[in-house]
């Protein structure tokens, strides 16, 4: 059984908005490092954004501080109207290693927030959601198997799943899928923004493909190194829903060059 | 799905395999029975002829067959639950107590050190400092202390097989990446959930290879206890037989030893498999 389609996906920035970062800085005290300074930002409801930068740029450090991992040095971040002062049930997080735990079979591996959160007993409950799920992604039948016998690509279909199993208002995704080859990759992005749309989630991906960012977001955070900041916010105006033959079209090819103009400058700093 | 299994990382390794195994050299592709027999047969014959020629006096190395005939001897006298026996069983109880003491207190320690800052910074550097000394030594204060009876080779025994307990425990604790620390971190997961369904889990291998060096540690530790504290085990029997240049009897006396040994290795490689059944070690005996 697929969960029924949520509400109509009706294209750019969309519905209120749900997280908001006000002048948001990181300095890690370790080395000294300003790895993010005054980044302000806000993300709406059912909206997809994606960050693009060099290495280093602080892509991974905004993400932990938006997750509650790591704590801002300075600024705020506010999601759904409660300020993120630790890791919080309505947000899901993904990345680049699926990070399965090969003693526990795919649905173990699955309901394990639960397990985590609520214990076991309500672990139990949450698997007839996890095979739903798997379903989902495409996975019917490799609900008792283990991650050794998964391939890369079918061990992020899982991780996807772990990730939707709280029920996360927002997707955070650092570079979920950029272990994989291209082919898969193409697919799994695809997949990614069907779930999205199913679940009408706000999805905000790191990634370092342009070509990735282009074709699954509405908005494209655009950032420069050292101190990592936003340089530019860029609307992706592509109808929805997305496919890969957009990839041919003229106005991709434009957006695609005029980021990737905007990263060159970047890197002249 | 199948798209993603043809282009799949393992699928690949796999094809990999296979070409490899075609370009084995014979010595390599003899079959492990035919392999093991063969060395087998090389080391008895060599040990016959060394002993046939007197290149050394027999009261240094007796023949094979006197060997074989001791063993027998022995053996017959374990079976029929003979004076042996009892010294055995005195032995094996050393082991057993040893390892289990040797665990306990090595696992705990390897939890302190590995876990806590407290533990690597206060607990870990008196360790390593005990654990280069020769530990031997300290036999004699163990006999002061808990004198001859089965006690004082326990505490050897388990003085040695402790520490590289320690040390894979906390190494195993250490061993968690950063990915699943961080994803422990995103579901709330408190310090002890983190440590119990993450770091022990991961670390279970290296917890292994810990429990066998001590495995190997203390059978090592307990028949020293019994050659510098005396008292009624198997070592007893050894160092009794060697006085009296009974050269055969040490040698199959040894070999029984060994038996002990091998049991309390396969015992660990065992639940080895069971409980880290995910992980295949590649190299290493009693992994076959
Ligand atoms: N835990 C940390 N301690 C100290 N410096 C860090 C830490 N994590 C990241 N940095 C530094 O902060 C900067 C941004 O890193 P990161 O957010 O990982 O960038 P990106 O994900 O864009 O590659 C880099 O210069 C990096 O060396
Ligand atoms: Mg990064």
């Amino acid at each position: 059984m697929k969960p029924a389609v949520a509400l109509e996906y009706s294209g750019a920035p969309v519905g209120a908005p749900v997280y908001d970062l006000a002048h948001v800085s990181k300095t890690y005290a370790r080395n000294a490092v300003v790895a993010l300074e005054d980044v302000s930002l806000t993300l709406r409801k059912g909206s997809f954004t994606s960050v693009i930068g060099s290495s280093g740029c602080g892509k991974s450090t905004l993400l932990k501080i938006m997750a509650g991992l790591i704590p801002p040095t300075k600024g705020r971040v506010v999601l759904q109207g409660v300020p993120v002062t630790g890791p919080r049930r309505d947000i899901g997080m993904m990345f680049q290693q699926a990070t399965l735990f090969p003693w526990k079979t795919a649905v173990e591996n699955i309901v394990l927030p639960i397990e985590i959160r609520d214990g076991k007993a309500a672990a139990k409950k949450a698997v007839e959601k996890a095979h739903q799920l798997l379903d989902v992604v495409g996975l019917k039948g490799f609900e008792n198997v283990y991650p050794n016998e998964l391939s890369g690509g079918m061990a992020q279909r899982a991780s996807i799943c772990r990730m939707l199993i709280t029920e996360p208002a927002v997707l955070l995704l650092d570079e979920p899928f950029s272990a994989l080859d291209e082919l898969s990759r193409d697919m799994m992005n695809m997949e990614l923004q069907r779930i999205c749309r199913e679940q009408n989630a706000t999805a905000f991906l790191v990634t370092h493909s342009i070509q990735e960012a282009v074709i699954l977001s509405d908005e494209i955070v655009v950032m420069k190194p050292r101190p990592g900041r936003i340089a530019e916010i860029v609307e992706v105006d592509l109808p929805r829903p997305r496919t890969l033959d957009m990839m041919t079209t003229p106005k991709f090819g434009e957006i695609v060059d005029y980021i990737r103009g905007l990263l060159d400058k970047g890197e002249d700093m | 799905m199948t798209e993603f299994q043809t282009n799949s990382p393992g699928d690949f390794e796999t094809v990999q395999d296979t070409v490899w195994k075609q370009e084995i050299a014979f010595i390599d592709a003899v079959p492990r029975w035919l392999a093991m027999s063969f060395v087998f047969v090389v080391f008895i014959g060599s040990w016959q002829l060394v002993t046939a020629l007197e290149l050394v006096s027999p009261i240094i190395l007796p023949t094979p067959m006197e060997t074989l005939n001791d063993m027998i001897f022995v053996g017959k006298n374990l079976l029929t639950g003979g004076y042996m026996l009892g010294a055995l069983w005195i032995t094996i109880q050393e082991v057993i107590y040893g390892f289990a003491l040797a665990i306990a207190i090595g696992f705990s320690l390897g939890v302190l050190v590995g876990e806590t800052a407290f533990g690597e910074k206060a607990v870990m550097p008196y360790l390593v400092a005990i654990d280069t000394m020769p530990k031997v030594a300290f036999a004699p204060l163990f006999v002061a202390w808990l004198g001859f009876g089965i006690e004082s080779k326990v505490a050897l025994a388990a003085f040695i097989a402790t520490f590289p307990i320690v040390v894979g425990t906390a190494a195993g604790l250490h061993s968690a990446d950063e990915n699943a620390r961080m994803l422990f971190k995103t579901m709330g997961a408190s310090r002890m959930q983190t440590l119990i369904k993450m770091k022990l889990p991961t670390g279970l291998p290296q917890v292994f290879t810990g429990l066998k060096i001590g495995a190997v540690g203390v059978m090592a530790g307990a028949i020293t206890g019994e050659f510098l504290g005396g008292g009624k085990g198997f070592g007893e029997l050894i160092r009794v037989a060697a006085s009296q240049l009974n050269t055969p009897r040490v040698f199959s006396l040894i070999l029984y030893l060994s038996l002990v040994g091998l049991a309390v290795f396969a015992a660990v490689s065992w639940t080895q498999r069971k409980v880290v059944f995910w992980h295949k070690e590649r190299v290493g005996a009693g992994d076959a």
